[in-house]
């Protein structure tokens, strides 16, 4: 089986800076993939280097075995890769509506023509995605909401939107940045559930950037753990959690702390 | 389908209303001037929102496209066609100058992919002052001294006609995918490009239909004045045009034509004053902008032009 996702020896630089560092990662269609690590660790680098944000200087990526490395945004978006952003990027004064529309406006196969004159073939195209994006609007409860602003929405409301742009297009791989950031337990729990049941609804395949480990460990069957833009462990989260790197990333070094913080040795 | 009947027959009314005021003498040659004024400047107000209110960039070099659909009609009617077809011909006349505009709008589209903001603003205004002094050393076109000779092809009819061509397709450009596209590009251009719009195609379509309506403007005046000069289209020209647009309101058609008939009328009014109405006229936008700073309509629109978003 192709993998839906395969990114092969990834690195980038910012200046002398090492963001990611021979990164690779397979993804297979259905997985829940989960990547995780602590702040700064390079995960939203890896997200901006596959969504086309960032020109690629070295490795590869292919996307359902299509090399997408040279590949400008739209184009990687509208061969069914979609996204979402870890501080929630929505087009703030546009109607809820919009904003979901706008996650297909690839897929709105009508010409200037067309919208200069409102044709048959316009109506048609209009029709079909807005009854899909009042669908979407309703299976996230933001129906209510459809001729609001998105600025005007609560928080945990925003955030879901903007799950519902990325869905509308029927992408084949979703990329979560963070979906659970600023969110109480409660939210978070819901938002869990809430991923769990579009991964079944939509046959999604999911990639997930989380800093929290409780997300990752409820959701995810594989982890990739990051660190420095290394990558210091992979593998089902049970065993994730036992990696001694990784609880060295995560909590510090065990033991001698005076010689990994000289200010201790003071006190 | 009702509301496509009120249109129709308003837009109707509205020809009937601009062949007839002026055939019959109720309205004076002179205020049928000021309004063909009037119907120009929403037509290049209308335009001028396309980038600056739905794209969100901010060009200050609108005359310039003017300038150009204003020359190209121009030469067409004073060198090219024999004079007794130009009044017949005069609309394609006009297509052509603002198909030519077009052309050039893409020599703002290009740079606008990379270069976003503060920085646009000085290419469009760079290219307001190109086609400026090309035109001043264009000896064959009169140099500074303008070009004369056009025939007084534009009447009122003309002018409220392609005043709602022009309305009618710009409704139509705005409530549609490439509208939306456009208005993601002004809120979070990176966000946009993630949702798969095509910015680049998008800010071609703004640039090239924006550049277009301004070539019509620029033709249906080089007609009504039967004289242009380089001096017509300096940044003055695309300072009143930013005017027209932030008074009515960024974003927002109904503002587009609200602004542009007020600011036109407002100086007209203001003629008695003499010298005066260049302190009064900017002292009134000054106190708009302080009590409504998104101008009259901005990000609005009458509910005449909006579409209903139909639920299923």
């Amino acid at each position: 089986m192709t993998p839906i996702l395969e990114i092969k020896d990834l690195w980038h630089f910012f200046g002398g800076l090492c963001a990611v560092a021979d990164f690779s990662l397979t993804v297979q269609p259905g997985d829940l993939f989960g990547l995780i690590g602590p702040n700064g660790a390079g995960k939203t680098t890896v997200f901006n280097l596959i969504t086309g944000v960032f020109r690629i200087s070295r490795g590869r990526i292919f996307f359902r075995g299509e090399d997408i490395t040279d590949w400008r945004s739209p184009r990687i978006i509208a061969a069914g890769l979609a996204r979402t952003f870890q501080n929630i990027r929505l087009f703030k004064d546009l109607s809820a509506l919009d904003n979901v529309l706008l996650g297909a406006s690839a897929r709105h196969d009508y010409h200037l023509w067309d919208a200069l004159f409102h044709t048959p073939r316009f109506q048609r195209v209009e029709q079909r995605w807005s009854k899909r994006a009042y669908e979407l609007l309703a299976r996230f409860n933001l129906t209510r909401y459809a001729a609001t602003p998105a600025r005007h929405l609560p928080y945990g409301d925003q955030r879901r939107l903007e799950i519902a742009r990325a869905l509308i297009s029927a992408p084949s791989l979703l990329l979560l940045d963070e979906p659970a950031a600023g969110m109480n337990e409660a939210e978070a729990t819901d938002l869990i559930n809430l991923i769990r049941d579009l991964h079944r609804e939509f046959s999604l395949t999911i990639l997930l950037i989380e800093h929290q480990m409780r997300v990752v460990m409820n959701l995810c069957q594989q982890v990739t753990v990051l660190d420095f833009g290394e990558t210091i462990a992979q593998g089902p989260p049970q065993e994730i959690q036992q990696h001694p790197r990784v609880l060295e990333a995560y909590l510090g070094r065990e033991g001698n702390t005076s010689e990994q913080w000289p200010l201790s040795s003071n006190q | 389908m009702q509301k496509r009947v009120t249109i129709l027959a308003g837009v109707a009314f509205l020809l009937c209303l601009a062949w007839v005021l002026p055939a019959s003498g109720w309205l004076n040659p002179y205020l049928v001037m000021i309004f063909m004024y009037v119907g120009i400047n929403m037509i290049l107000t209308l335009s001028l929102n396309l980038v600056n209110g739905y794209l969100g960039e901010f060009s200050v070099g609108h005359a310039g496209f003017m300038a150009i659909g204003a020359y190209v009609s121009a030469i067409l009617t004073v060198w090219v066609l024999p004079r007794p077809w130009a009044p017949w011909l005069f609309p394609l006349v006009l297509v052509a100058g603002g198909l030519v505009t077009a052309l050039a709008g893409l020599v703002v589209a290009f740079p606008s992919f990379r270069t976003r903001g503060d920085y646009l603003a000085i290419v469009t205004l760079a290219f307001n002052m190109i086609v400026k002094s090309i035109l001043e050393n264009l000896e064959i076109l009169g140099g500074p001294r303008g070009f004369l000779g056009m025939p007084r092809l534009t009447n009122l009819p003309w002018v409220v006609a392609w005043v709602l061509i022009t309305l009618f397709l710009c409704r139509n450009l705005v409530y549609s995918n490439v509208g939306r596209g456009l208005m993601a590009i002004r809120e979070d251009e990176l966000a946009a490009n993630l949702t798969s719009v095509d910015t680049r195609r998008l800010k071609i379509y703004a640039f090239l239909i924006s550049a277009f309506f301004a070539g019509i403007a620029g033709g249906l005046f080089a007609h009504l004045l039967q004289f242009i000069n380089p001096r017509s289209f300096s940044i003055l020209k695309s300072t009143d045009m930013l005017v027209m647009v932030y008074l009515g309101g960024v974003g927002s058609l109904t503002g587009s034509l609200l602004g542009a008939a007020i600011f036109t009328l407002l100086l007209e009014a203001l003629r008695p004053l003499g010298l005066w109405r260049w302190v009064v006229g900017p002292l009134l936008l000054i106190l708009l902008m302080i009590f409504r700073p998104h101008g009259i309509m901005g990000f609005r629109e009458a509910p005449w032009l909006r579409t209903v978003s139909r639920e299923p």
